[in-house]
């Protein structure tokens, strides 16, 4: 194993890793075969595990969502792929009424250990259709839990997480950072969810990012560190469990809060970050609570115009030094 | 041929189902059961027909018109009662209700209450039993309505591509809610008639003959368990009540009801009884003992203590509670 992967051979790798230690873990999917996933983000394991461990899919969210989900209450751990995240809303009565409520409404005789993982965002031009961040989606549904890693190794220490854990987890695996490369992961690595990381400490100002703003807020952190303003990045890595005590640690030293995320900013996960740092940290607060978020339109196709709506480094930069100049 | 020992059990079961619907309507109408309710009556001899071609161990999908399916598969009159009167010893410790009947360790994995998604699932829990080498089935049961809905049609597809030994039973009791399902459908038999299109063998059957249930699904159940993939069953019934509680039926022709109750799953099952020559004394206390078991039951149902308030909170995740942030 290299010591440097990319995001997208990280996914395959914390899959694989999980194959081989429990027979139940069962993968489909929609061309994640033989011909190892259109993002490639299943390579190596068709030819490892088989076709019995690897199923390609028809186009057919509802029938192999639901079937998964079957699959899961009775033995085994499927980790089924949704080729784009904008497909959840082909298949949404299984993420938002039958998986997250079954184990509640029979009174706990029944689990769910699924995976459910997905193409998120945008950037990518593929227009309206492919290229929604839609991990809003899932976060308004009581029972889900919702990974969305950031950087190889926590692609595949959350990936463990995610198979091992008997709840059931979306997996939110952000298209612009397929090809960005970090550190892989030791052997047995495990991040579990709801862990938050400190990626980077500051002291003037926290920011709060998830997936792909996560490299966005570094940026901006390294840009305003030129101009003498230090910025705390926190990495949430997961929406639910949602580790709320890191946030408002870090809102503790750093008196000011901006929260960078790429859903848009209409029903976005920063507004009940927002909500509860307002309620239970507003002591902590030396200025008001900024949100940069996804513009409340559909994502245009134009490379100008989706990364006008975007949550840029520009963007967030000149909202974190306007709120430094104006509450110091 | 049925053997008259059997079919008097059998018999018995559809009356215990009988009895607990009708109690379920009287609590209703009593203001002890909450919400609504689908009742089964008259659609008894599909459960239990078809439960008695099933192994303990396969798996059983149903609607939220599913308390016919709870009993057969070995849930308790008190327990389905409870839950619907909103008491701790419910099935669904008083979390699911009528619609929602789950009954886990008979492998009745739940009863859905969003038309069609339980197809794709009963279909997933035979993928599973064939992942793991087990020869167990799964049995999806729905209505006629569930016919024109795309979770129907993905899951044969699945099931026939992946050969999954898994059966489709439709209860088509003529009415998809309020509307004949005729009206709304572009073939006259609308589950049988689809499978042909997913290269699937079918059969309508006599859904009120409890006999004829049990050697279609005992064929079905075969072909599934010998590796021959799924079936699709088309049951033809009638629901005694309206769709749900607030509806009176008044949409049903007199004379198509009349000819229905005429034919009424228990009576059939009486003239079968008594041409094996069961004596009728033995047929009468069959009917004592379901009576007795239903007033016992609705007693302790109503004794029971309502649930806990902090079980709201409970099961939401496998830890047993429900933390959503620190």
């Amino acid at each position: 194993m290299a010591d440097v992967i990319t995001y997208r051979e990280a996914v395959a790798e914390g899959i694989a890793r999980e194959m081989r230690r429990d027979p139940r873990v069962i993968c489909l999917g929609e061309d994640i075969g033989a011909a190892e996933g259109v993002f490639k983000t299943t390579v190596g394991l068709f030819e490892e595990f088989g076709p019995r461990r690897v199923w390609d899919t028809p186009i057919s969210e509802q029938g192999f969502i639901g079937a998964a989900m079957g699959a899961a209450m009775t033995g085994m751990r499927p980790v089924a792929e949704l080729m784009f995240s904008d497909f959840f809303a082909c298949c949404w009565d299984y993420l938002a009424n039958e998986i997250p409520k079954v184990r509640y409404m029979t009174g706990g005789q029944v689990n769910v250990p699924i995976v459910v993982r997905t193409a998120n965002g945008g950037g990518l031009g593929f227009g309206a259709q492919h290229s929604q961040a839609v991990e809003n989606w899932a976060f308004a549904v009581p029972g889900l839990k919702i990974a969305a890693p950031s950087n190889p190794a926590d692609v595949i220490g959350l990936m463990a997480s995610a198979i091992r854990s008997d709840d059931p987890v979306i997996f939110f695996e952000h298209k612009a950072l397929f090809a960005g490369r970090g550190p892989t992961a030791p052997a047995d690595h495990v991040v579990p969810l709801g862990e938050a990381a400190v990626v980077r400490p500051g002291a003037d100002v926290t920011l709060v990012a998830l997936a792909s703003t996560v490299p966005t807020c570094l940026s901006v952190a390294t840009e305003l560190a030129a101009e003498g303003v230090e910025c705390e990045v926190v990495d949430l890595r997961c929406l639910i469990p949602l580790d709320m005590r890191t946030v408002l640690d870090s809102v503790g030293r750093t008196s000011r809060l901006v929260i960078v995320e790429e859903n848009p900013y209409q029903g976005g996960w920063g507004g009940t970050v927002a909500s509860i740092v307002a309620d239970e940290g507003f002591q902590l607060l030396d200025a008001p609570i900024k949100r940069v978020a996804g513009a409340c339109v559909p994502l245009p196709f134009a490379d100008s115009l989706e990364k006008h709506v975007l949550p840029s480094v520009e963007r967030a930069t000149g909202v974190v030094r306007e709120l430094i100049r104006r509450w110091s | 041929m049925t053997d008259a020992r059997t079919l008097l059990s059998w018999y018995h079961m559809m009356v215990l189902i009988r009895r607990t619907e009708k109690a379920a309507q009287d609590l209703f109408l009593a203001g002890l059961v909450k919400g609504t309710t689908h009742l089964a009556a008259g659609q008894e001899a599909v459960a239990v027909g078809a439960s008695a071609a099933l192994r303990d161990d396969d798996y059983v999908f149903a609607t939220y018109r599913g308390h016919h399916h709870a009993i057969a598969r070995g849930a308790t009159p008190e327990a389905c009662l409870a839950e619907l009167m909103s008491k701790v010893t419910g099935l669904c410790a008083a979390k699911g209700g009528s619609m929602h009947l789950t009954y886990a360790p008979g492998n009745m994995l739940g009863s859905y209450a969003i038309v069609g998604s339980h197809l794709p699932m009963a279909a997933g829990a035979a993928w599973s039993a064939q992942l793991r080498g087990t020869d167990q089935v799964a049995v999806a049961f729905f209505g006629d309505g569930a016919t024109n809905i795309g979770a129907f049609h993905e899951a044969l597809n699945l099931a026939a591509v992946w050969k999954l030994p898994v059966i489709f039973l439709c209860e088509n009791n003529l009415y998809m809610e309020y509307t004949p399902i005729s009206s709304v459908t572009a073939v006259a038999q609308p589950a049988a008639d689809r499978a042909s299109a997913y290269n699937l063998p079918s059969a309508v059957i006599d859904g009120n003959d409890v006999e004829a249930v049990h050697e279609a699904m005992t064929q079905a159940v075969s072909r599934a368990r010998d590796g021959g993939g799924p079936t699709v069953l088309e049951a033809l019934t009638y629901r005694h009540f309206g769709h749900s509680r607030t509806d009176p039926a008044k949409y049903r022709p007199q004379q198509e009801v009349d000819e229905w109750l005429a034919r009424d799953p228990l009576l059939l099952c009486q003239s079968r009884l008594n041409a094996l020559g069961v004596p009728a004394e033995s047929v009468k206390e069959a009917e004592k003992q379901a009576e007795e078991a239903v007033e016992a039951a609705v007693a302790a149902a109503k004794d029971a203590p309502g649930p806990e308030l902090d079980s709201a909170f409970t099961d939401v995740w496998a830890d047993g509670g429900s933390a959503w942030r620190t």
